[in-house]
């Protein structure tokens, strides 16, 4: 950070020749974006930008990026990222955009500048350096929500939980069964059991590809948790491989039932609500 | 200090919490529950916690204590409307609430004291339409 | 323990049957305004419940401490539980506890541990004990 007396002559050329410099930026930028976003959008959003840096630069001095007298222009940086980031753009088109900045600038030094103009010059090319690494950050977060809020959808979709029949509910597990996903499967089931009066679950593994000790902990603190409110589960879609696993690992489901068909487990489970199923001629001839 | 009030449905107490209990509160009501047992002959009792947004070990132990109290004075107790946060955290804290029976709602609690004990009473009391073949 | 108190703390005595209560009322004040779920917010207030019976029966009575705490935009809650009696002999083992233990200390203590995100517990046989846990937000 400079501490000199005098005001740095490339901040006050900024100021001068501002709508020049903005227009060479905005070209620049256009250039680089190939077309995606059309030449006045550019030159508004590079202007706002500009307008924003002089006016932290005021007395012309060049002031450190994590100063707060660039507030505003970190917050529209980081404006300008996010919504890049959001609509597809790579953190480096994002950050060159910004980088242009320089060339634009260089160029009105005219052809042979003075070493004192070089030396404002370099001072205030490292600060655009540093507001370029901010788009960088800022890409970086906004991705992150992004991802974050996509998977927060997929776990919603592929935990169903659909009611079978009066007071029976499924649950189709597809997929690795983690503690994060746990924790959802668990919730929704139990909100469900408690929203439908179901007392009996059957959840189906079949689409889980592998049991080891701790899905069967997931599974077994699902259940677990049913029958704390008062309701009871099934466990359908073991395959033979699995049932070995599972003996092999040690595992005991202790007075849970296991089924490998779901066919079975609805079955089980309607006769435990008192039902049972008999084919029409049956109860027609009883009829 | 405050009591939980106890209501006799028949043959069956039925207890209704809806506060947050201090931890004597919960001693009484397992005391008072004890003693009205005995005095009215009960058969059963339900407890309703469907009020209740946290049950903790200490809290859980009473309700434990409560079913394996009934039990000794020859009644069955039922502990209906656990709320899914409480039982993921129960389930967390590592509680099993020893073995005591529960149901999803005072409906569904009343039918299975009705079911396994045969209490008269209770019949003329819970709201589920009677079906041909019911007693 | 990452986190910088956001508000001013909250300090409230343990010397009663009453005061676990009032600690599970202001955790949930806590929770509330650091936007918990439901199912984080009754696992934390559960936490901080059976850490204030812990001072308060195994303690002799002591004191909770609440605040709010940031870290990186998120919020979260912090509670410290500390009080001044016996200590805890053998702190592994009484974090150990298997789940079916139904004696006093281990499963309070064991069992919270389980319920938040950060766990802290510094105890010296005849100083006292302080457990510190934090639940945050998502």
């Amino acid at each position: 950070m400079t501490q000199g007396v005098e005001a740095n002559s490339v901040v006050l050329l900024l100021r001068e020749r501002r709508d020049d410099v903005v227009a060479a930026w905005a070209e620049l930028v256009a250039a680089r974006m190939q077309r995606r976003a059309s030449e006045a959008e550019v030159r508004t959003e590079v202007g706002n930008l500009y307008d924003a840096l002089v006016a932290a630069l005021g007395d012309g001095r060049v002031l450190d990026s994590t100063a707060p007298g660039l507030d505003e222009v970190r917050a529209q940086l980081a404006e300008l990222s996010r919504t890049r980031a959001r609509v597809g753009y790579t953190p480096s088109e994002t950050a060159v955009s910004v980088f242009a900045l320089k060339e634009a600038v260089l160029a009105q030094l005219g052809e042979h500048p003075s070493p004192e103009a070089y030396a404002d010059f370099i001072e205030v090319s490292r600060l655009i350096d540093d507001l370029g690494l901010v788009t960088f950050e800022t890409y970086v977060s906004t991705r992150e929500e992004v991802i974050a809020n996509q998977t927060d959808e997929l776990l919603e979709l592929s935990t169903p939980v659909v009611k079978l029949w009066d007071g029976i509910l499924a649950v189709p597990l597809v997929g690795t069964l983690d503690s994060a996903r746990t924790q959802v499967v668990m919730e929704r089931l139990l909100q469900t059991l408690l929203d439908t009066e179901s007392d009996r679950a059957i959840i189906d593994i079949t689409g889980v590809p592998a049991v080891d000790t701790q899905v069967a902990q997931h599974l077994l603190k699902t259940i677990v948790a049913a029958r704390l409110m008062g309701a009871d589960c099934i466990i359908s879609g073991i395959r033979p491989q699995i049932a070995q696993t599972v003996v092999g690992l040690g595992i005991e489901f202790g007075d849970i039932v296991t089924k490998a068909k779901l066919s079975d487990a609805l079955e089980i489970a309607l006769s435990e609500v008192g039902l049972e199923v008999v084919p029409k001629r049956a109860a027609a001839a009883e009829a | 200090m405050e009591r939980v009030p106890i209501l006799k449905l028949g043959d069956v107490l039925l207890v209704s919490i809806q506060i947050d209990l201090e931890d004597e509160v919960a001693l009484n009501l397992q005391a008072d529950l004890a003693e009205r047992i005995v005095d009215t002959g009960a058969r059963g009792v339900l407890v309703d916690i469907s009020g209740l947004e946290i049950v903790d070990s200490f809290i859980g132990r009473v309700f434990a204590d409560i079913a394996a109290t009934s039990k000794v004075l020859d009644a069955e107790a039922v502990v209906v409307g656990m709320r899914p946060a409480v039982a993921m955290t129960l389930v967390d804290l590592g509680l099993s609430l020893g073995g005591v029976r529960t149901a999803l709602n005072v409906e569904k609690g009343l039918k299975i004291l009705r079911e396994d004990l045969g209490l008269r009473g209770v019949a003329e009391l819970d709201m589920t339409p009677d079906r041909p073949g019911d007693t | 323990m990452p986190g910088v108190e956001a508000t001013e703390p909250l300090e409230l005595p343990i010397a009663a049957d009453r005061d676990v209560v009032k600690v599970r009322q202001a955790m949930r004040s806590f929770c509330l305004v650091a936007k918990l779920t439901l199912v984080d917010q009754t696992k934390a207030i559960t936490a901080a419940s059976e850490l204030a019976r812990n001072a308060l029966i195994h303690g002799g009575g002591g004191q909770a401490r609440l605040a709010l705490v940031e870290d990186r935009g998120r919020l979260g809650v912090q509670a410290v539980f500390a009080d001044e009696g016996p200590g805890i002999p053998d702190v592994d083992q009484a974090l150990d506890d298997g789940w079916s233990s139904g004696s006093g200390l281990g499963l309070g203590l064991s069992g919270s541990r389980r319920l938040v995100d950060a766990f802290e517990i510094e105890t010296e046989v005849g100083r006292g004990t302080t457990v510190t846990i934090t639940k945050w937000a998502r």
